[in-house]
């Protein structure tokens, strides 16, 4: 049973650290043939994984933003009944083949691509509760009919589907079944230091040292409403580097928290903290246990 | 071993069904683990467990299976052969998984038990498995493509620490375990009608109105169907209901976000409705609504979900200045408050967290079950009181 190296691989791509796990869980994903469902806090690069998944492998990529309103029918095709109506009133182009008002949507395209294609289904949690349900059938066979035509649509090569989901709403149990579930975790300091290190090389040790004391600092403190996340940190460094702002600077205060921290009520509890005395941490060793292993 | 994994994780209640497991012998097929203890956790969570609620349950189940085994995959030979036999999934049929998926723990590992036998005797007689041993992925040596880069393993960290540390157990959420239920049973709070701006092309319509006009194209618009449905939910706490603390979040939790509502009122009171309701749990003065306000703002056509359980001392509901607290004066009884709620809104309904059963054994709860349709505050009575609010009239 050398089944081992018949699929493609995926192995992470220079501009997207991604860890073992989850390298091993989109490997899984492929090799099993099932879609791979993404969990994790905004902003730990859940919809940039598909795009680098999709460079790493090869593969074109297509993706499919869900909304409140999508409905899993859109994600197949639309018949477009009023052009075809337009038409028929105007006389432009043949009314008679139906065919021509029908476009697939993303999932329909990606079955009837010759090349096979990474999906994205972004924020799937979004739509409504019964949305998962309706497309089990569709990921499971990889097929659709299109009643109007009597056509079907059948994936020549079954596509590699990512589903991100920002927990907003449970999903159904049918649905969970059928796929391989990687939660990313946030990453801890070796990993953020990578990270970090792909959007700003060459950043002095004991500054991106500093930059990182406080951010994770911020992100244990509870009465914050929004924990800032990896691409806000990257956003403040940036910030940080274009003012030229020393490692001293940042020992004693927080500049353009404004980066960091998102809400009114926020930046005034960081402000109130600061105005009772409240120290910044320094050093690791300021930072709890989790952080000093 | 890895049936104990499997076991383990229903015990512990992570729902992992057949379809997950022979996820993971495919996946184990394909030697995705490679070998190592560390990638089999996390291959084993990603096929098995579905929300990181339950990675702190896997941790725990993990840990007790796996305890002591340290770097290198060892599992006892038998299962490895029933492992590697695709059969095993083949044999199910789709009636029979489903059948299985229900039956209780005892009843599936005995059956579970069985197939392994009959396996086995399979193996011995024909020895088919010698011939394939060379690919086997739990073996040795280089059959394993090193093409995976691990990224996570540079950190010091052993590999037994990874679940022991049990890094999960914030995202326990047992409150929201069937949460998605709830929200099923309210998806039918709805009043579905049309009104505001005209957005959406009616196509019957369009096609009608074209006729009439003898081919020349009419577009007709109407405005999209949206929930018309405004819910005042009011609810006991405190005393006798503290128990019922998890089923009442849940209810509001399913409640807020199901945004399906037009609009959504709660507020709170302790055993009965007098004249003041309040804002949050804490049932502040400073932060309460005369109850009579609410008659004056709300109209008759907004739904009112009352949730308690109506079990006070009969004077609490019957005399005048009943109210419990003594600060509070209230001259009216609380049976006329609720009384003011009956006629007033249109559909009203009482949800009650004790057992059916016991109702009656309450003087108060008889009559207010007596006043008011009473449901019994579960999946199912939910879905019957939003029956009673929405549904169609009962002949009077």
């Amino acid at each position: 049973m050398s089944a081992s190296d018949d699929f493609q691989k995926f192995q992470g791509t220079p501009g997207y650290i991604a860890s073992g796990p989850l390298v091993d869980a989109v490997n899984c994903a492929i090799a099993l043939e099932r879609p791979l469902l993404i969990k994790g806090e905004p902003g730990t690069g859940k919809t940039l994984l598909a795009r680098h998944v999709a460079a790493g492998l090869g593969m074109p990529m297509e993706s499919w933003h869900v909304k409140s309103t999508s409905k899993a029918a859109d994600g197949l095709y639309v018949y477009d009944t009023v052009q075809r109506l337009n038409d028929a009133r105007f006389g432009d182009g043949d009314v008679s083949d139906i065919r021509r008002y029908i476009r697939l949507g993303p999932l329909g395209r990606v079955f009837a691509a010759e090349q096979r294609h990474v999906l994205l289904i972004d924020e799937i949690d979004k739509a409504d509760l019964e949305f998962p349900n309706d497309l089990l059938l569709e990921l499971d066979e990889m097929r659709f009919t299109i009643p109007e035509t009597g056509d079907e649509v059948r994936a020549r090569q079954r596509p590699v589907v990512l589903i991100t989901s920002n927990n907003e709403k449970e999903l159904p149990d049918a649905f969970l079944r059928r796929c391989v579930f990687h939660f990313i975790e946030f990453p801890d300091r070796e990993l953020m230091k990578r990270i970090v290190d792909v959007h700003h090389p060459n950043l002095e040790e004991q500054l991106l040292d500093q930059v990182l004391i406080k951010f994770y600092w911020l992100r244990e403190q509870s009465e914050l409403r929004k924990k800032p996340s990896t691409s806000e940190l990257v956003d403040w460094i940036s910030a940080l580097l274009r003012s030229g702002i020393s490692r001293e600077q940042l020992d004693a205060h927080i500049p353009f928290v404004g980066a960091l921290l998102k809400t009114e009520q926020d930046s005034e509890a960081l402000d109130t903290y600061r105005e009772r005395g409240g120290k910044l941490p320094t050093r690791w060793s300021d930072l709890g246990p989790r952080y000093n292993q | 071993m890895f049936l104990d994994l499997f076991f383990g994780l229903r015990e512990a209640g992570v729902p992992v069904g057949l379809q997950e497991w022979q996820g993971l012998m495919t996946a184990l097929e394909k030697s995705l683990h490679g070998q190592s203890l560390t990638r089999f956790y996390y291959l084993a969570r990603a096929c098995l467990v579905k929300s990181e609620s339950f990675f702190d349950a896997y941790d725990r189940v993990f840990a007790k299976v796996f305890h002591g085994v340290e770097g290198a995959l060892d599992v006892t030979e038998e299962l490895l052969e029933w492992l590697r036999d695709p059969k095993n999934r083949a044999e199910l049929t789709p009636e029979q998984r489903e059948m299985l998926e229900r039956l209780s723990r005892d009843e599936l590992m005995r059956r579970f038990l069985e197939t392994l036998e009959k396996q086995d005797g399979r193996h011995d007689g024909g020895g088919r498995w010698i011939g394939t041993g060379g690919h086997s992925p739990y073996g040795h040596g280089g059959e394993h493509p090193t093409g995976i880069r691990v990224g996570g393993q540079g950190r010091n960290r052993s590999a037994m620490k990874v679940w022991e540390q049990r890094r999960f157990r914030d995202y326990r959420t047992d409150a929201t375990l069937d949460l998605r239920q709830w929200k099923v049973a309210l998806r039918r709070l709805r009043h579905l009608t049309r009104d505001g701006v005209a957005s959406e092309l009616d196509l019957d319509e369009t096609i009608d109105e074209t006729c009439r006009n003898a081919g020349e194209i009419e577009l007709v618009f109407r405005p999209p169907r949206r929930n018309n449905v405004r819910l005042l939910l009011l609810m006991d706490v405190g005393g006798t209901m503290d128990p019922y603390f998890e089923p009442m979040s849940r209810l509001v939790t399913a409640l807020r976000e199901e945004h399906g509502l037009r609009e959504l009122r709660a507020y709170y009171f302790h055993n009965c409705i007098y004249d003041r309701v309040y804002r949050n749990a804490y049932l502040l003065r400073e932060e309460s609504v005369p109850t009579a306000e609410l008659f004056r703002t709300l109209d008759e056509r907004w739904k009112v979900m009352i949730v308690g359980d109506a079990a006070m001392h009969p004077a609490e509901l019957l005399e005048p200045n009943g109210n419990i607290d003594p600060r509070e004066e209230t001259p009216t009884p609380g049976i006329r408050w609720l009384m003011r709620i009956l006629e007033h809104f249109e559909r009203v309904v009482w949800l009650n967290p004790d057992q059916p059963a016991s109702w009656s054994s309450t003087h108060t709860t008889r009559v207010v079950e007596k006043l008011f349709p009473m449901f019994h505050l579960s999946v199912d009575g939910l879905s019957e009181a939003v029956a009673a609010l929405v549904g169609a009239r009962k002949a009077a």
